[in-house]
């Protein structure tokens, strides 16, 4: 009898205890996602209030008269297709030379023996390490001085794109993912008379679709939200990204209309929510890859 | 045409000497087998031939044309690896057809000859499938097919059944010696199991330490074999040796009778384990014959007597001419050959009281 009774007693006490840690790691997520969700809640429901309604105390959740002005002011105060064309722009020619850069770099890295091979590569790694923080001075110093067929550089957006031709942490990631590709399947394309762009395009990048599409993210990510750099080699309207232009909303004179800027915001965040709904399968599944290997 | 030639060939990994002045000619048409214990340097001539491991010094000569600076693409050789290196991301029908497309093969003739290999071995259904929903043995067939539609002079296979298993490997070895026959070019394939070499090849080749110790057909390996280490590495179980002072003796454990008889070898053992094999049974004996000139050890013996008992005393023979004789170098000596060592070794043999020569 009294055996039973312990065991009731333990299998009760195991019960609640699992029964507990779930529940705690369920509010820790709720908590996490409370913290990270919070503050894009507030960006549209504020986009979508009136200017009194935003400045109001106590604030409210929902807004009591749902209003488009924000968007309104946004789209006629500027020419928002011209930043979002700007924005476009950098953003393909940064991908395109990245990707132009970065795969034969990382195939070389991970499949050849070459002199200078690692402190190259030790290289890559140190442009990685160094902040911006460091280098934009002598870029921008850089761009003013180099003037190829008499065109300033810094009226073009070209001060946007060209430091960013090479990713190092791409070419990185890329090269682990190469890395793993067995060595026999190249000797066999090389078999097959195939040359090394063609295995290139044909084996090694079609085998690491994954991490070349996370890399793309991560880039298009830190391109679209970049700030500083832009900030800094702008020098006239023509060549500013969206996030510039729409950070700018708040230089009125009227003080900060809080619905417009969130509105402006909100749209600036549009295509990454997007791109990410898209791609999130892709970008787990190639650092669930990592993780498990 | 398909014949390959190495010649003074030396290959180098690091400062380890793999393989060292090493020749051998590779006989057009033939079924060729490369056979040796892991890390022999099979696998490394066959890098060679294929062109995507260089030897560090020598020739290579392909019907009679040096090859060393011709890459991988231009020699007009397929081959089959280990573990097939089929590409991942793409269909059957594609992985055979992506050698085709680089030789710039025109549409019409990619699509008849992938039909037609994808016939010979049986993946026509699969075409369309990624490698990842093949079994083992459909995988290996994409590496055959893609191998064969290219029709190259040199077909060149690296353990192409080692990931198999053993039913399918049957199966396999047959289908290959039957696909050898009837494209009638150059093979060369390389393994670590001497059953598959004794059963497909026209010519074996046995190396050790990236030395080629004897080249001869699986007939000729078994029967004739040049010095120990062949001998028993040639046969299941391999043969007997049995050191007599500073030489030895050997025998095959298949040519070994039960019962003595008068002119035979003969000598009394126990038996200390049995393995039933079906239509074979394999004895380890433990041989006791006080005083013999060889060192006395246990022998394996197979036969498809299966009557004797764990722990059986009983007598062994052998006949005179299954005996074979190695010098002190483990070089096969043969009586009449000049040296008068075997006859040495066999004048010994006879002069033992238990013996009925």
């Amino acid at each position: 009898m009294e055996k039973q009774s312990l065991s009731k007693y333990h299998s009760f006490s195991y019960g609640a205890r699992r029964g507990a840690g779930r529940l705690l790691s369920v509010l820790g997520r709720l908590f996490l996602c409370l913290i990270f969700g919070f503050p894009f809640y507030w960006m549209v429901i504020t986009s979508l209030k009136t200017k009194a309604e935003s400045i109001q105390w106590p604030p409210t959740m929902w807004p009591r008269i749902l209003s488009l002005d924000g968007y309104k002011t946004v789209m006629t105060a500027m020419d928002l297709t011209k930043y979002f064309k700007n924005s476009l722009f950098i953003i393909f020619w940064v991908i395109v030379i990245q990707l132009l850069v970065m795969i034969p770099a990382a195939y070389a890295f991970a499949k050849y023996e070459f002199r200078g091979k690692k402190i190259m590569f030790a290289l890559v790694m140190m442009a990685y390490m160094t902040p911006t923080v460091v280098t934009f001075i002598p870029v921008y110093i850089m761009f003013a001085k180099i003037q190829p067929f008499g065109i300033n550089l810094l009226n073009t957006l070209w001060p946007q794109i060209l430091p960013f031709g090479a990713n190092a942490f791409g070419i990185f990631l890329l090269r682990q993912s190469f890395m793993q590709i067995p060595e026999e399947v190249i000797e066999s394309a090389r078999m097959d008379n195939a040359g090394e762009i063609s295995i290139m395009a044909h084996i090694m990048v079609p085998m690491s679709k994954a991490t070349i599409v996370t890399v793309l993210l991560f880039s298009f990510i830190n391109h679209w939200n970049a700030y500083f750099w832009p900030l800094v080699m702008c020098r006239t309207d023509e060549v500013k990204p969206l996030i510039l232009a729409v950070a700018d909303i708040k230089n009125v004179e009227e003080g900060i209309v809080w619905p417009t800027m969130m509105a402006g915001n909100t749209l600036v965040m549009l295509p990454i929510i997007i791109l990410f709904v898209f791609a999130s399968q892709k970008i787990i599944a190639s650092m669930a890859y990592r993780g498990v290997k | 045409m398909g014949e390959i030639q190495f010649k003074n060939i030396c290959k180098k990994f690091g400062d380890v000497k793999v393989i060292e002045d090493l020749n051998l000619t590779i006989k057009d048409g033939e079924f060729t087998v490369l056979v040796g214990a892991s890390g022999c340097g099979k696998t490394t001539l066959l890098r060679m031939i294929a062109g995507i491991g260089p030897a560090t010094s020598g020739e290579l000569f392909l019907d009679g044309q040096e090859v060393s600076d011709v890459p991988p693409g231009k020699r007009d050789i397929a081959m089959v690896f280990q573990n097939y290196a089929i590409y991942p991301t793409m269909s059957v029908k594609k992985n055979i057809e992506f050698g085709l497309i680089n030789n710039k093969v025109p549409k019409e003739e990619r699509e008849r000859r992938i039909a037609e290999v994808a016939d010979a071995v049986g993946l026509t259904p699969y075409l369309g499938r990624k490698p990842s929903e093949l079994s083992g043995g459909q995988r290996q067939r994409v590496a055959l097919a893609r191998a064969m539609v290219k029709e190259p002079k040199v077909f060149l296979l690296d353990e192409p059944l080692s990931n198999l298993d053993a039913k399918l490997r049957v199966t396999m070895r047959s289908e290959l010696i039957e696909l050898h026959h009837r494209l009638g070019t150059t093979f060369v394939y390389v393994t670590h199991d001497q059953t598959e070499a004794m059963s497909m090849a026209d010519t074996i080749v046995l190396m050790k330490d990236g030395r080629i110790l004897q080249v001869a057909s699986p007939v000729r390996m078994y029967s004739d074999p040049g010095q120990v280490y062949v001998a028993q590495f040639i046969g299941t179980p391999p043969m007997n040796i049995l050191p007599v002072e500073d030489r030895y003796l050997g025998y095959r454990p298949e040519k070994v009778k039960f019962g003595e008889m008068k002119g035979t070898y003969c000598r009394k053992g126990r038996v200390l384990t049995r393995e039933m094999l079906g239509s074979e049974t394999l004895y380890k004996i433990e041989l006791h014959a006080e005083n013999a000139p060889e060192k006395q050890g246990t022998i394996m013996v197979k036969t498809e007597d299966y009557a004797h008992s764990i722990g059986e005393e009983l007598w062994i023979r052998v006949e005179e001419d299954e005996l074979y004789f190695f010098g002190k170098d483990e070089m096969r000596i043969k009586p009449g050959d000049g040296s008068m060592e075997a006859e040495e070794i066999l004048e010994r043999l006879r002069d033992y009281a238990g013996l009925h020569f």
